[in-house]
């Protein structure tokens, strides 16, 4: 009896709002992360700490950084060093002129994620966002072109070529604008624009 | 190294003696001491030579330093580089180079300067390394 109602506990428990919308906001990131997306979904500093694929970044310590000026981040990279990385650091306490260039580059990345150049060289994805851009101008564009074939109809009569020599007619025997506008480039006697 | 706290301050030195002259044209600077180029280097060096030094103060300094419109000087670095030794980070040591390299930013023959100065010989690494 009391189990089947501590399974019914836990059943509700499992369908209550704010679990499901934790669930929903967890499964949105794991979709956007699992995307191309994936940089901009997840700020640096939890992509940085993000050493041991964990769900949750705790806000409430100092977090790593990378910054071009800050260049000693709060804490190292690597927080949780294994028994090679702790044998190196020992290493580390001797003379620096015993370690061979892989231990020295092995230090700086346990440290630190991205060098400076790393940090300052930037990515291709300006190309991507306009190419995007272009497609979708180019999109846009065969949609309006269908638009004025199929949606709208013909234009006024008046703008037919022979209409338009009328008017214009009209206009010049009016003297429209005689001083600097349209009747002026007009020649009235030799009866030809000037 | 010439700041432009440096440069202003020396403006505001220049104005302040024109102020008796010139009452209607007087711009109201601060009339407090402008320390030197030479007390802002010493003031550094002495902050890294701390034989006591801990971990926090050197990223504290460091990040502090680079804050600077300015590019540190040699013996301020090589403090720094001496307080990486003493407290055993080649990281920061590295970092620290990069970021004085960083901080000359087009011009480029401030860092092989500074390096000249000071002797990362008995840090144990070639410069070259620092094309990581």
């Amino acid at each position: 009896m009391t189990k089947d109602r501590a399974r019914r506990q836990l059943l509700i428990d499992n369908l209550r709002p704010s679990y499901l919308k934790m669930l929903a906001s967890r499964a949105l990131v794991r979709g956007l992360q699992s995307g191309f997306w994936r940089r901009v979904s997840t700020s640096s500093a939890a992509w940085a700490a993000h050493t041991h694929d964990v769900d949750v970044v705790d806000c409430s310590v100092p977090q790593y950084n990378n910054r071009l000026d800050t260049p000693l981040p709060d804490v190292p990279f690597v927080r949780n060093l294994s028994a090679e990385q702790k044998k190196l650091k020992e290493k580390e306490k001797g003379s620096w002129t015993q370690l061979t260039k892989e231990e020295k580059l092995a230090l700086y990345r346990l440290t630190h994620e991205l060098s400076f150049a790393e940090m300052r060289q930037g990515s291709k994805e300006w190309m991507t966002v306009l190419g995007g851009v272009f497609i979708f101008l180019g999109f846009t564009g065969l949609l309006v072109l269908w638009q004025r074939i199929y949606v709208y109809g013909d234009v006024p009569a008046t703008l037919s070529p022979e209409s338009v020599a009328q008017q214009t007619q009209r206009m010049i025997d009016m003297r429209v604008n005689p001083v600097h506008g349209f009747a002026n480039k007009w020649d009235y006697e030799k009866k030809q624009w000037k | 190294m010439i700041s432009a706290a440096v440069l202003r301050g020396i403006g505001s030195l220049t104005r302040a003696r024109a102020a008796f002259t010139a009452p209607l044209a007087v711009r109201c600077y601060s009339h407090a001491k402008v320390e030197t180029d030479e007390e802002f280097d010493s003031r550094w060096v002495t902050y890294f030579s701390k034989p006591d030094l801990d971990a926090w103060e050197l990223r504290k300094g460091m990040n502090t330093l680079i804050g600077y419109d300015l590019v540190p000087e040699p013996k301020i670095l090589d403090s720094a580089l001496r307080a990486c030794r003493r407290l055993n980070d080649l990281a920061s040591a590295i970092r620290i180079l990069e970021a004085v390299k960083d901080k000359s930013g087009p011009h480029k023959e401030i860092y092989p300067y500074q390096l000249k100065k000071v002797f990362v010989n008995w840090l144990g690494f070639s410069t070259s390394l620092l094309t990581v």
